[in-house]
Parts: structure tokens; sequence; C-alpha cells
């Protein structure tokens, strides 16, 4: 052997030397040279660029070995909650839709939901197509910031403007639907605000067209791609059994091998009339869950595809003028339409008294609404159940014992959105 | 002055080793290193150009040719045309930011796509989202590290006033930093985070849009108080 | 969902069973298609045992109500999750603002094992509410700073906010200008 041989294998054998199981830092010494182990508490404070928010996390380090983490959270406390109750039934919407920043018509659905229930009141076919359309939409635009920022992580710079550039077009489309791009107000107790202008239908199609394709693209640029395989493959598995019991639903859960899907198990608002596939993962490693996220958004392309080739006619929302605001053009001559318009805006509808728990599938996992009301024109409480305030205690469990750029592709892939964590 | 002209011989080996390349020298451009003659246009007033200008024909030939400013204008040019913004989003605004830096509302193509993680590498705090009492003092800890010139946008209508949210847990920015442009919007649309931006960018070149007023033909809506 | 007769089946059990009791069962409700059994604080840990034990494993959500100005004025709601069967039903617990006290259902005990999704969220409840949850591994504030003072989500708690600037009101902004 020469020397270089022998170093070699000298430094290959302390490398070798470093296992991932807990080790007592104690009693570790490097017999060459003078230094022992000591656990190292990092900030990974709430200003960070690979944190996807203003996250804060505690990790405990033994080397480049994650020893533990602690969530600290609150950076984004907003009091949604407490704002909610203090505003009318529809004019609490727009409050509660700022939730999750990225999924806001599910925010909208899940809170919508809980009063129809509340009231009883039925929601018309073509609204309920008009929701899933405009939900799966929402769907596929969360997993491509998802993708765009988690590419980011991993160094994969270019991914994050093609993400941005298809999310351009389903912003357009929101746009054309209710007149604003993010936090449209467009679902509203009863049905969808206005009905879709002409056009709508044609330009979502040519977008469910050019989406399937150009995810082709991102599946082709990521998943030949060395450093990302080797960063996400076999990297922070986590059994289904753990995820269970910690209550973590979603992609995550699915990645894991459970096909628990709230718009398969307990379909609302229509979602039985469309068949779509719910992809599942084997191992409920890094890669699993992001093979899970990039599968769903080709089923939600069917099912918008599905929904535009059924739209029914009919009323975008129900014709009880006692919840829902009549049409403009009935107020110049009917004199009850405009006894219910001035009730309708100045001081909302009444609820009668009652608690109700709603939940729908976000992109994130059970999204679920608690209102309860005490028979007047406000909630008296309204609790959001957010996906990521659950998952996110999933991450020690995960991210325990494995390096610290794991840790990274984790958090990723975990999709954490702090505006729901923190509401 | 004279110029040797002299055929050179170039030193770089070809394929076949045949060693150098003959150049015939006369059609290289010759560099003129006399200043004067350059200015007196000798070489581009054409052959019937007089020899030299003098005096005020001289003068005037020199003020078309030569940009001059002071240095202040120079170096703010350079600033705003390229502001370093810190990568912070707290909120939705953090999504429109994003789509800003896009492929259709390009920040890049003004210079600004330079997002550092790093305050210490940052000029332009653009604040996107809610503050929350919890992360105000944070804010500020970010804003003080940061080196100056700096300066901070405000971006949307939770940071800018309270926007949707005049609850217990938020607080607008101006409580606790200064803030030169704020935008507003639930969140501002790229565009209009865009005109946010270009409006600091002239502030910084010493050209605020003041006089809105003037502008917008706007005299007589001032609000007139009794007793004010 | 379990239909009404289900929930009073279900109620009867648990009031039969012989850790829980008959008075552990305050009440049933059927609700919109829901099913919601009161449950007394102090048999919290066992009736989700049992609940547990039926069928209904996962815990979905834990969250915090205020009754005010009913008293026992401070409820906390379990939602549970039958997955093979898509079921659910809530128990709800109601205790009083004078003694804010409830055992945390979160660590592993004598009476089981516990929920560990019930982590966060029973600090929440104990940040905007006040009830503070015996046994749980981190009783402290989550979302609000740790030196807070007072409950925000109590209906007696301000909403607060920031006084709206208008012109006239302009001098009154406690504005930083450069």
């Amino acid at each position: 052997m020469t020397v270089a041989d022998q170093q070699m294998s000298e430094y290959r054998r302390r490398e070798q030397s470093i296992t991932l199981s807990q080790v007592d830092p104690e009693g570790h010494r490097q017999s060459d040279e003078d230094t022992h182990e000591e656990l190292l508490t990092l900030n990974f404070g709430p200003h960070h660029p690979a944190t996807h928010g203003v996250l804060r996390l505690l990790v405990t380090l033994q080397g480049e070995v994650v020893r533990s983490i602690k969530p600290v959270i609150g950076y984004v406390h907003t009091g949604i909650e407490k704002t909610a109750e203090d505003k009318a039934y529809w004019k609490a919407i727009p409050v509660v839709e700022r939730m999750d920043y990225l999924s806001y018509y599910f925010n909208a659905m899940a809170y919508v939901g809980a009063v129809e229930t509340l009231l009883e009141v039925e929601v018309p076919k073509r609204a309920q197509y008009l929701r899933v359309i405009h939900l799966e939409l929402n769907r596929i635009a969360s997993h491509l910031i998802w993708l765009g920022t988690s590419a980011l992580d991993l160094g994969a710079v270019s991914i994050f403007l093609y993400c941005l550039r298809e999310r351009e077009l389903i912003l357009d489309l929101f746009e054309m639907s209710s007149g604003a791009r993010m936090h449209t107000r467009y679902f509203q107790v009863g049905g969808v605000m206005e009905d879709i202008p002409v056009g709508f239908v044609e330009k979502a199609r040519e977008f469910t067209k050019v989406m399937p394709a150009r995810a082709d693209q991102y599946g082709a640029i990521l998943n030949s791609n060395q450093i990302v395989l080797q960063r996400l493959r076999g990297t922070c598995p986590l059994d289904a059994e753990t995820l269970l019991s910690l209550g973590v639903t979603g992609p995550l859960l699915r990645a894991a091998g459970n096909p628990w899907d709230l718009r398969k198990a307990a379909p609302y608002s229509s979602y039985d009339d469309f068949d779509f596939k719910i992809p599942v993962g084997t191992v409920g490693d890094n890669y699993d869950r992001f093979a899970v996220r990039v599968a769903e958004i080709y089923e939600s392309v069917k099912i918008i595809d599905q929904a535009l080739d059924g739209l029914p006619e009919g009323p975008h929302i129900t014709t009880d003028r006692k919840i829902a605001l009549p049409p403009r053009h009935e107020l110049a001559t009917s004199m009850e339409a405009l006894i219910h318009h001035f009730k309708l805006v100045t001081e909302g509808f009444r609820v009668p008294p009652g608690e109700i728990y709603y939940p729908i599938e976000s992109p994130r996992g059970e999204l679920a609404c608690f209102v309860r009301s005490d028979g007047s024109s406000k909630p008296a409480r309204v609790h959001m159940r957010d996906p990521s305030f659950v998952n996110l205690q999933a991450l020690s469990h995960m991210a325990e014992g494995s390096y610290i750029a794991d840790m990274i592709a984790t958090l990723a892939m975990l999709d954490p959105i702090l505006g729901g964590i923190d509401r | 002055m004279e110029i040797k002209r002299e055929t050179v011989r170039s030193s770089a080996p070809t394929g076949q080793g045949q060693g150098g390349v003959e150049i015939d020298s006369s059609g290289l451009r010759v560099n003129k290193h006399d200043a004067k003659e350059l200015l007196r246009g000798a070489e581009l007033l054409g052959p019937t150009a007089p020899a030299s200008m003098d005096g005020e024909e001289l003068e005037r030939y020199v003020h078309e040719r030569v940009l001059t400013t002071t240095l202040e204008k120079a170096v703010s040019w350079g600033r705003s045309n390229s502001f370093f913004p810190l990568a912070f989003g707290l909120a939705c605004c953090a999504m429109e930011q994003f789509q800003t830096a896009g492929p259709r509302m390009d920040i890049a193509r003004f210079g600004f796509e330079a997002f550092r993680a790093s305050p210490r590498q940052a000029d332009l705090i653009i604040l996107a989202g809610r503050v929350s009492i919890k992360m105000a003092p944070i804010i500020r800890r970010l804003y003080d590290q940061m080196l100056e010139p700096k300066w901070a946008i405000s971006m949307g209508a939770c940071c800018s006033s309270m926007g949707v949210f005049n609850n217990y847990a938020l607080v607008p920015a101006d409580k606790f930093m200064p803030i030169d442009v704020h935008v507003p919007g639930c969140p501002p649309r790229p565009e209009g985070l865009m005109h946010g931006i270009l409006k600091l960018r002239k502030m910084v070149q010493d050209d605020p849009d003041a006089g809105w007023r003037e502008r917008y033909d706007a005299r007589g809506t001032e609000e007139i108080l009794p007793g004010a | 969902m379990p239909d009404a007769t289900g929930l009073e089946l279900l109620a009867k059990e648990l009031r039969e069973s012989e850790g829980i009791g008959a008075e552990a069962i305050l009440g049933t409700l059927y609700f919109r298609g829901h099913a919601t059994l009161e449950v007394q604080p102090q048999h919290i840990r066992a009736v989700l045992a049992l609940l547990r034990e039926r069928g209904y494993a996962s815990m979905m959500s834990v969250h915090g109500v205020d009754y005010y100005p009913h008293e026992p004025r401070l409820g906390v709601h379990y939602e549970l999750l039958d997955m093979s069967k898509v079921d659910r039903v809530t128990v709800t617990v109601r205790v009083p603002t004078e003694a804010p006290e409830l055992d945390s259902v979160t660590p592993d005990g004598e009476d089981g094992k516990g929920w560990p999704t019930a982590d966060h969220q029973e600090r929440e409840i104990y940040d905007m509410f006040g009830v503070a949850f015996h046994g749980h591994p981190d009783m402290r504030r989550i979302l609000m700073p740790e030196d807070y003072e007072g409950h925000p989500q109590r209906r007696d708690f301000p909403v607060g906010g920031e006084p709206v600037i208008f012109t006239h009101n302009e001098h009154e902004s406690s504005g930083v200008t450069r």
C-alpha cells in the first residue's frame, strides 16, 4: 500500500465510524485529536431562506446529525379565529380565506360548507361543479408552488420559474371568474359569487391541455437528476402507524401507503361524480412524498376536464333569498327582493344555534372548519383545523437521526404553510 | 505623430504546426492615444474637416459628446438600478412577491432579481405579509442588521395599516421601523408591487413623484375642517 | 357517522363499562348528521381509550370553545375518526372558569396509550383559552409570545387593534417617518 492509500483508508475508516444511531457524546472521544463531540443547538431562525415561511426550529446537532428538533411557531399569528367572531357570516369568508394562504379556496370551502350544513341549505349542482373546478385548480397551484420552493431548497433553481409560469395561467383563470388572483371571495354561502364568464371554459381547457405536458417536463428534469434522487430517496421515512397516531393526513399519509382521501372516503360537493385515482406511495420516504404530489397534479387535471365536460346548467347560488343576495335586476321591480337585500347586507342572515365540524381534503391534508353558532348573525366560534399545524408534529419524528441536509429536504416535502399553522 | 506599420507575426500555432500567420496591420484599427486629436474630430469629420477646432466650436463639440454629472447622481443611479431585496416573505403577499420574480412580471429585467438571504448583503426589505407582535422585534433586528443605505417597502394592506385583521395580534410596520413606500393591495398584484418598487427607484434617484395634486389636476380636493 | 341509534348504543356501552360509570356521560347530541357525546372532565382519558377500542382510532382535532356566559364556560372538543368505517364522533368536555384544568390526553398513561397528535393542539387551547392540561410534556404558550398576559380567544377578551387613521386624525398616528 502506498502512503496515499494508507491515508485514504484512515479517512475512510473514520468516515465509516460515524453511525446515525444515538451515541453517547461523553464517551466518544477522538484518539488522535483532543476534541470531544458536544451537542450544538442551532437556531433556524424565523428568517431563513429554507424554512417555508416564518418557522423557527431549534435544532440540536451532534456533528451533522440532527438529534432533536423543536419547532417554535406563532410568528405570523393573526388572530383570524377571533376576528371572524366579530363579523357577519358572509363577511367572515375573506377573513378565513387568508389562513392557509396557498389554498385559499379550500379555507373558504370548509367554512362555507360548515355554515351551509348548519343552515341546511342546498347548493345547486352547477355551483358544486364550479366549486370543484376552482378547488382542483387551486390544488394544482398549491402543488406548483410547493414544487418550486422545494426544488429551490434542493438547489434546482430553474424549476421555480417554470412552476411560477404555470401558476400564472391558473391565476389568470381565477381572475377571469372572480376578478382577483388570490383570496377571491368566490365561494359564498349557498353557492358561488358569480357565474363564470363566456370564455372561461375554453381557457380552462387550454390549460388542461397544456398542464400534463408541463408536469411531464418537470418530472423529466427532476426524476433523472442524481442530486434530487439521492437527497430524496430513502431519506427520513416514517411508517403509516406513527403518522396516524400523530394525526397526519394528506399526501404525507398517502406516501406511507395509507390511501386515505376525503374526496373518495366521504365525498362532498359532487366529488363522487368524477372518476380519478389516488396516488399512493410505498416506502414513505421523501421521494414518495414528492412523487405523490406530482401525480396528484395529473389527477386534478382529469377532474377539471370531467367537471368542464359535465358542467350542468342552473343557478350558481341557492335561490333562497334569505341567505343569498337576489340578482341586481330584481331589485328594481320587486319590493321583497329589496328588503331581502337590505337585511342581508346590513345584518346578515341568522343561523340556527348548533355546532358543526366540516372536513374537506386540502392539498396538505384534512382541513376542517368548526363553527358554533348561537342564533345570531355572527358566528360564536370559528376554528379551522389546519393540516399543516398537525403535520408539523411529525417533523421531529421524521428528521431525528438524519443529516441536517436531509432535514431541509424533509421540511420541504412536509409542505408546511405557516399561515395555516399560526392562524 | 508617426505610426509604425509593420507586419505582425502571430505566435499561435496552427493545426498543421506551420508556425505563425502573417497579418497585414494596415487593416487593423490603430489606437490613437492623442485625445486632442480625437476631440478635434480629425478622424470623424472626414478628410475635408479642418485639422483643428478651437474655442467655441471645440467646446460645443465636446459638450455634445461627453456626459457630465455629479458623483451623487451617478451613485444614486447605480444604487437605484440594483437593489438587492431581502428574501423575506411572511404570508400571502410573499406568494405575489414570488410571482413578481416570476417569468411574467419579471423583476430581473429591472435588475432586482438578486434576492439575498442575509440582511448584511441586502439593501431593500420588502415586508411581504402580516407582521405579528411576536415577529416585530425580529424584523426590527433584521432591519438594524442591514447596512446603510437601506430602504423598506411595506407590501400589502396588513403591514401598511392593519389590513383585514385589525386585532390584538398584529402591528402596523410604521410603528417599529421607517417605511419608504407603502404598496396597497390584499395581496397587491405583481404590477402593483412593481409600481411601488419603481416609485422607490425614482425616490432614490432624487426625483420623487411629489406634486401629485398638480399632476392629476386635483387641486380643490383637500378636506377643510372647521376651526383647522 | 353513527346514526342516532348508534350513538345511543355507544353511550349506553360507555355508561355500562366499569372504568367510566353512568354519571360520566352527561349527554348525547345528534345534530345535522353528527354525533356528539358530552363527558365529565375527569373521565376523558378513559372514554377516549374505550372509543379507541371501538374503532375510533384517529384523533383528528382538539379544539377549544368558549361558552360565555354559560357556565361551565370553557369547552374542549375531541374529534375522533374511524377510518375503516368512515365514522366520526365528537367528545366534548366542559370545565369551569375558576378551575380550568383537564387531564392531557397526549402522554401514555397507566390507563392506556396516549394520543400524540394532541400535543400542539392542547398547547394552543392553553394559549388561547387558559385551560391547563395536567401531564402534558410541554405546557407553554405556542402562538402568542411567551410572556403574553391573557387568553385572547376568550369571549371577554377585547379584539384590540389600531384606530383607523384618516386625514382628520393623522397627527395621532404613531408612524415613524424618515
